[in-house]
């Protein structure tokens, strides 16, 4: 990955809490399973866990390593995915407007979605989730800058 | 009184008028549950007082949670910008620069109008849905908006705007009072031989669908083989004494039936749709006015035009015939697109493509293949399937472990027919996919037997996205996804290298123009 800015450390916690969330639905109907006695001890509940231990402490991490953003001087690049990648370009001076987002979550941990919309059909709204919100409110007013700055 | 006394950059309510109207729409969800607590729990005494319960509750929450709303939502504006907080438990903020406001219409829906109030919309050109509104401020308030969003837009752009008319010459009928120039038009005769190619079989979709009708409604079991047995033991066995000539000649004859019915389908459709089509180039943009029962009126500002498209058919293509289409941010009544000329020869369409300001792909240009690895993957996975399906037939046939296949290996002729015809397809589809780029103009070419050209100007383009699927990533190529106001413009299948330096060249071009310029005619 070349010169890309990493996302906030604590997006990592956040997308573990979230998937721990996630698969919480799944540990419970395991566990219920697994008390019916329908197969041998630990035959269900055994491969769950794993599986989930693995969503939950793994991916989060992959999915932070593969995930970057570059904040040029006239335009922002996002790079998100794991499996399906997407090297995003937004030039400012194609910005119609920009989205600051904090879940209850993200605010916890002081994190912030940015969002920034093009007149595009295709990738009308890029998000970057996982920036402090200091860093997010910075970078709103550097590309709201160089909107007012471009019209001038 | 309250006119031109919003302040600048304090965060404001909407009027508390609002809680009250959104309270009422309350009332319409509130209906239902009533109706259904009223019916559902028998007539018992209690039922009327339980359902009036039930429908006092739901509004109370409606206005109690429209209350909280309001409570949190709040806008302010500023000297460069609008900016709205909201949201009760995860908030939200949004700024929309003046520099992107097209316009602010407000609307009135009846139960705000009732109150005296109005929806204020800040048009950006997002597309709709993402739209940012203000529900709901005092008309007085709203007009007094919208005048100081204009005067503060005028102020922001005084350096680059030009009249500021252009602004709303959305897709409105509007009369041209300059001469207007007229660069299309197709007369009756055109018009029945677009019709002829035109040719469609829809009408018997419909007639299936009034069989249906029939079945249901007259009881007639239409797709009860017996019925049409009956029906055939009478002319089918005076067809089979016959004989093999007046046989052949009655297929014959069915088939031109065929094509005659679709012919005039398509001819009928056709006539209906673009009757007295004609294109014009008057002051405020592109004019199109076409239709015989509904006549259409379509005014569109030639800077909203965002790429064409040219397109042609099997048949029609033999005969040099092609559709042009401009992408445009406004929307064409249902479709993406604008049809400028549906039907026309090619030297036709140029001087119709120069008007909006673009190029028809020049001969010397240099055109790029997809990758070869992508057109690999497509032949393995189209082929895949069907081939194996073939293989399992003919080991069935050859090993003979079913009585009905046991030494019939032609059978498996069919899924490897399937599967040859669709690897030579794709093979066919690589061939023809082409790209390629010029100082002002990105092309795509596409389609094996019909082929479309699609033109995009590098510099009204949005974003650019690199795209890559697992087996993309380890076979290296990727698709190229350009953000076209109003329409599509992808480059799939390409390699890696080619993706990126496509990109860096639109991204130059789209750096030295601002979103705003672009919008000025």
């Amino acid at each position: 990955m070349e010169d890309l800015t990493k996302l906030d450390p604590r997006f990592v916690t956040v997308t573990r809490i979230r998937a721990a969330l996630a698969t919480l639905p799944v540990l419970i109907a395991a566990i219920v399973l697994e008390s019916a006695d329908l197969l041998p001890l630990g035959a269900i509940v055994v491969p769950v866990v794993l599986l989930a231990t693995f969503i939950i402490l793994r991916i989060p991490l992959r999915r932070w390593a593969a995930c970057g953003y570059d904040m040029g001087s006239d335009r922002l690049r996002v790079v998100r995915g794991l499996l399906f990648r997407s090297d995003t370009v937004v030039p400012f001076g194609r910005v119609q407007h920009i989205d600051l987002d904090e879940s209850p979550l993200e605010r916890a941990f002081g994190l912030s979605t940015l969002t920034v919309h093009t007149a595009g059909t295709h990738n009308a709204s890029v998000k970057l989730p996982g920036l402090a919100s200091d860093d997010a409110a910075a970078m709103r007013e550097a590309i709201r800058e160089h909107i007012k700055r471009e019209t001038l | 009184m309250s006119e031109a006394a919003i302040p600048l950059g304090v965060p404001q309510r909407t009027n508390p008028v609002s809680v009250l109207a959104q309270g009422a729409a309350a009332l319409r969800n509130a209906v239902f549950p009533v109706i259904a607590v009223f019916f559902g729990s028998g007539s018992r005494s209690y039922s009327v007082l339980l359902a009036l319960g039930i429908g006092a509750l739901v509004i109370l929450v409606g206005t109690l949670a429209s209350y909280i709303r309001w409570q949190r939502f709040t806008y302010s504006v500023g000297e460069q910008d609008i900016r709205v907080e909201s949201g009760v438990f995860s908030r939200a903020a949004r700024s929309v620069p003046y520099e992107r406001i097209q316009d602010v219409s407000l609307e009135q829906a009846l139960i705000p109008r009732l109150f005296g109030l109005v929806e204020v919309r800040f048009e950006t050109g997002a597309g709709g849905k993402d739209e940012m509104k203000l529900a709901y401020l005092k008309e007085s308030e709203g007009e007094a908006l919208r005048e100081l969003v204009r005067a503060q837009k005028d102020e922001v752009d005084q350096v680059v705007t030009g009249p500021e008319a252009d602004s709303d010459a959305g897709d409105a009928a509007a009369p041209a009072t300059a001469p207007a120039e007229v660069l299309f038009a197709m007369g009756p005769k055109r018009l029945v031989t677009f019709g002829l190619f035109e040719f469609s079989l829809a009408v018997f979709a419909v007639l299936g669908g009034a069989l249906q009708y029939l079945d249901s409604f007259l009881g007639i079991e239409v797709w009860d083989p017996d019925l049409w047995m009956e029906w055939l033991a009478g002319p089918g066995d005076w067809i089979a004494q016959l004989g093999p000539v007046a046989q052949a000649l009655g297929a014959v004859a069915g088939l031109i039936g065929l094509l005659f019915v679709g012919s005039v389908t398509g001819l009928a459709r056709t006539v209906l749709r673009d009757w007295g089509f004609v294109l014009e180039r008057t002051a405020k943009g592109f004019r199109r006015r076409r239709g015989l029962l509904t006549r259409t009126d379509v005014v569109m500002p030639v800077h909203r035009v965002q790429g064409y498209d040219i397109a042609t058919g099997f048949l029609r293509r033999r005969f040099g015939w092609h559709g042009l289409r401009f992408v445009s941010l406004a929307q064409d009544a249902g479709g993406a697109s604008h049809d400028v000329a549906p039907f026309a020869q090619l030297d036709e369409l140029a001087p119709i493509v120069a008007a909006a300001g673009f190029d028809m792909p020049p001969a010397e240009l240099e055109w790029q293949r997809g990758s070869t690895a992508n057109r690999n993957v497509g032949i393995a996975i189209d082929g895949l399937l069907p081939g194996l399906i073939g293989l399992v037939v003919l080991w069935l046939a050859l090993g003979s472990s079913i009585e009905e296949l046991d030494g019939k290996w032609g059978f498996a002729l069919i899924p490897f027919g399937v599967a040859l015809f669709l690897v030579l397809r794709q093979a066919f589809l690589w061939r023809f996919a082409r790209n390629a780029i010029d100082r002002t103009q990105i092309y795509r070419r596409s389609g094996w037997l019909a082929p479309a050209t699609a033109v995009a100007n590098r510099v009204k383009l949005q974003s650019v996205e690199i795209a890559q699927g697992p087996i993309a990533k380890i076979c290296g190529y990727a698709t190229l996804h350009l953000g076209l106001a109003g329409g599509s413009f992808a480059i799939p299948g390409i390699p890696l290298e080619r993706a990126k330096a496509l990109r860096s060249s639109v991204l130059s071009s789209i750096a030295t123009t601002d979103f705003s310029q672009l919008t000025e005619d």
